[in-house]
């Protein structure tokens, strides 16, 4: 992956990544901010106020007729989270110039706009248009509240906020329900105010332009930017774990429960971990598939994720509330099967396998490409797919069994309905 | 092979229909690291009643779902693990009128190709495999009865249709998939699994005649008959004005379908499904006066979502989304229709509408899982997918205001909800 990072302004950093086989452009713009219950929700909310207005097109609809003259590129507000932060702003995708009539040109008005969105807002009395704030904290509650209608979703969140109990890695992207019910306009505005003058600001292109017309386009765009002191965010402690292991039960009306696992992971190194998940539940061929679900029929889906920058393992399932304790085991049991190191060599390569080919891939699409760098930039970490695929061919099977030795149980969740018997 | 250049989106297609019946499409894509194949049968979740050898059969519903699943099974062991081994990371999905078996790579490619021909067209389970599948499937059933989305859908179509098998779960129930047994899969496979039923669709940086190759040598000889197919007939207007629901969801969600006919097979169809997308976008889209009117008073958020589709004898608008008074929604849809027929369609707006439509089509084209199903639709409906420019060009405000005038009076619309928990 071949990025060029330009230093634009105070803070204000613009990375390149040249790509000619795509039939659009890519644009993002994004403040990196820490992740904190008391300020997730408040940060998540402000690009959805500015996405309503700014000066120049002052309502949702000016917007959107503007983008349709653009031929239908989007212009997308976005929240993320990336480890311990959280990453706001817009993301803007455009067909490419060489796709339109001669003579079209869409970086220097899509770059305008992305930068109006940020800077220019439609204000009312010095403040956001309080219209636009009410309809779009009502909304941002809305996103909050409905993670309940995904309950895979929902289990995954909800055993990450026990995992992680206290820690900034448990609050969501979205922050909590009691945060942005909080929300005011004033302080909201305030914050703004010093997102855009104190937090650093990645900005990502990748498209078919060359360095020298993005850096003028995005000069330009983002020229007027209050720019101050920018502080340092704070590193993303690895998960400890606690002493004993907890269990978390909840109810609801659903027809199927779900089982969440949630564990620590010791000193192996990134690589091992990444590996010995990939064997254990992170793929179609891993112990949990063959075993969980094929061997024993229990579920459809029973998969593991490693967490890379907290370093934890979560395992996900749905099975019949009868068959929780047994799914639970035989995860256990294949868990424990690996720190024996009862892995065939076509497990280790299948994983290997999946993994080449999962970063081999990253640069075969737009988002692949901004999300990688976005990742790394998050924690200004200088990670590329080709250094991870390298690091993955020299992890060897024995470093695998090591360090998946280390992972232990620290958190069980289960969700069932109000009948059935845990 | 034939190939067809075009120009305007910088592309090339290679196509051939093999002795044998299978359509084989290949669109090279240099500079990509990866491959992806899609191997596609004609049959799906409405495929419940049709004729063989001149009899008509009547099979369970969820049937082609469950062939789906025990098509991995191969004489060796299961071609999931024979792919993954290779890098590839196979999967398949039902749908109503359409299987579909794909996988990408970065390795191997043709050898996983050959892997994923012949494990499609070969079946290889037992009745004890068959037994030991119904579990995996009961849990992916009780998953999706979980999930409002999947089950807003499945109303939807129940709200429209009286006689339809688009009323039909595509998984079917737990109960309908009770009794299906080796036998009767075999004997779907070997009426619909044909090379004359199927399409072999490759997109990457492939040699398209050794693609072409490989089918002739892999797929059957035998051509398979046509198979008569009894959807059901469809009176004008929808089963149900209204359908509500409770789940465990935390903000109302709805979906308003408007009935629309039969649309025939042929290069009309594309047209018309295109006239369709502009109608949607005309009257619901993101810059249309009436979404702007819907969001800003709070009707509804940013999950609001409009499209046409047209399935085997059947087709219909749909316009969905979270809303806590959709009955108004409903209303102000079809008002608005009145209006945009009253007053017709502004030469700016349309100018506006077709760039966008443009711009929306060409950024299908940087994903290869869409190019290929986009490939897929066509070669089973009659049309080319790349021409989406000139039938573009070919459609004017008055085609799009007759599908308005045509599909959104309230004599076939129906509202369904999902309400959360008093």
């Amino acid at each position: 992956m071949h990025m060029t990072r330009v230093k634009l302004f105070e803070g204000v950093y613009l990375n390149h990544l040249p790509d000619r086989k795509f039939k659009t452009a890519l644009l993002s713009a994004n403040f990196i901010t820490p992740l904190h219950d008391q300020t997730a929700a408040a940060y998540a909310l402000i690009p959805a106020i500015l996405r309503r207005g700014t000066q120049r097109f002052p309502n949702l609809g000016a917007i959107e007729e503007e983008l349709d003259r653009l031929y239908g590129t989007s212009v997308d507000y976005v929240v993320r989270k990336y480890a311990e932060t959280q990453c706001i702003g817009f993301v803007a995708v455009m067909p490419d110039d060489r796709y339109l009539p001669p003579g079209e040109r869409l970086l220097e008005p899509v770059a305008d706009l992305v930068g109006e969105l940020i800077g220019d807002p439609v204000t009312a009395g010095g403040r956001f248009v309080p219209g636009y704030f009410e309809s779009e904290k009502a909304n941002l509650l809305d996103d909050i509240r409905s993670i309940l209608d995904d309950k895979r979703e929902y289990a995954a969140r909800r055993l990450i906020e026990e995992l992680c109990r206290g820690s900034n890695y448990a609050v969501s992207r979205y922050g909590s329900e009691a945060s942005a019910l909080k929300l005011r306009l004033r302080p909201l505005f305030a914050l703004y105010r010093e997102l855009i003058a104190n937090t650093r600001l990645e900005l990502i292109y990748c498209g078919s332009a060359p360095l020298s017309r993005v850096q003028g386009a995005l000069s330009i765009a983002f020229g007027a930017l209050p720019r101050d002191v920018i502080p340092e965010l704070p590193v993303t402690e690895p998960f400890a774990g606690g002493d004993v292991i907890r269990r978390v039960e909840e109810r609801m009306d659903v027809s199927q429960g779900k089982l969440g696992l949630g564990f620590a992971c010791g000193g192996g190194s990134t690589e091992a971990l990444l590996l010995g998940s990939t064997i254990f539940g992170g793929s179609s061929n891993s112990k949990l598939f063959m075993h969980v679900r094929e061997r024993l029929s229990l579920c459809y889906y029973a998969s593991s994720q490693f967490h890379q920058k907290k370093r934890l393992i979560t395992v996900g399932s749905g099975v019949e509330f009868s068959n929780l304790q047994v799914a639970e085991d035989e995860i256990l049991s294949q868990l424990t099967a690996i720190q024996n190191g009862e892995i065939e060599p076509w497990e280790f390569e299948a994983a290997r396998a999946a993994l080449k080919n999962a970063y081999g891939t990253v640069e075969d699409s737009l988002g692949g490409i901004e999300s990688f760098a976005l990742s790394q930039l998050s924690s200004l970490s200088d990670d590329t797919p080709e250094k991870k695929i390298a690091r993955i061919e020299a992890t060897t099977l024995d470093e695998v069994i090591a360090a998946m030795r280390e992972v232990h149980l620290d958190t069980v969740y289960t969700l069932l309905n109000e009948e059935a018997v845990a | 092979m034939r190939v067809r250049i075009y120009d305007r989106l910088g592309e090339t297609v290679y196509s051939e229909r093999l002795k044998n019946g299978l359509q084989v499409i290949v669109v090279p894509k240099p500079g990509f690291a990866r491959s992806y194949a899609a191997f596609a049968v004609r049959y799906g979740g409405m495929d419940t009643r049709f004729s063989l050898g001149g009899e008509w059969l009547d099979t369970p519903m969820g049937i082609a779902h469950y062939l789906e699943h025990k098509m991995f099974d191969t004489k060796e062991g299961n071609a999931l693990q024979e792919l993954a081994q290779n890098g590839a990371e196979p999967n398949a999905f039902t749908a109503n009128s359409m299987t579909v078996y794909y996988f990408d790579s970065t390795e191997k490619f043709e050898d996983n190709l050959k892997i994923l021909l012949s494990f499609v067209s070969v079946p290889w389970f037992t009745d004890e495999s068959v037994e030991k599948e119904r579990g995996i499937i009961s849990q992916e059933i009780r998953m999706g009865e979980d999930n409002p989305d999947h089950e807003l859908f499945q109303m939807l179509l129940q709200a429209l249709y009286s006689r339809s098998t688009a009323r039909n779960p595509i998984a079917g129930t737990v109960e309908s998939i009770a009794d299906i047994s080796a036998g009767t899969l075999y004997d779907c496979h070997r009426a619909f699994y044909t090379p004359s039923n199927m399409v072999l669709i490759v997109v990457g940086a492939v040699d398209p005649e050794h693609i072409a190759d490989l089918a002739r040598r892999v797929t059957s000889e035998v051509k398979g008959e046509e198979i008569p197919r009894d959807y059901g007939e469809e009176p004008e207007t929808p089963a149900a004005a209204e359908m509500t629901r409770t789940m465990a969801v935390a903000i109302p969600k709805f979906a308003i379908g408007f009935k629309g006919k039969p649309v025939p097979d042929g290069p009309d169809y594309y047209r018309t499904s295109l006239v369709g997308e502009l109608a949607c976008t005309a009257l619901l889209g993101d810059s249309s006066p009436l979404y702007q009117r819907l969001y800003e008073d709070g009707l509804v958020n940013s999950s609001f979502e409009a499209a046409y589709e047209i399935l085997p004898g059947i087709s219909f608008v749909f316009a969905s989304g979270e809303s806590r008074e959709s009955e108004r929604v409903r209303d102000e849809i079809i008002s608005e229709a009145d209006r945009l027929l009253r007053e017709g369609i502004p030469q700016d707006v349309w100018q506006r509408l077709s760039r966008a439509a443009y711009g929306s089509s060409l950024r299908g084209l940087n994903h290869f899982e869409s190019i290929a199903l986009s490939f897929a639709d066509g070669s089973f409906h009659g049309y080319d997918p790349f021409t989406f420019p000139e039938v573009y060009s070919s459609i004017t405000p008055d085609d799009v205001l007759s599908f308005i005038k045509e599909h959104f009076t309230p004599a076939q619309t129906t509202l369904c909800r999902i309400l959360p928990p008093e």
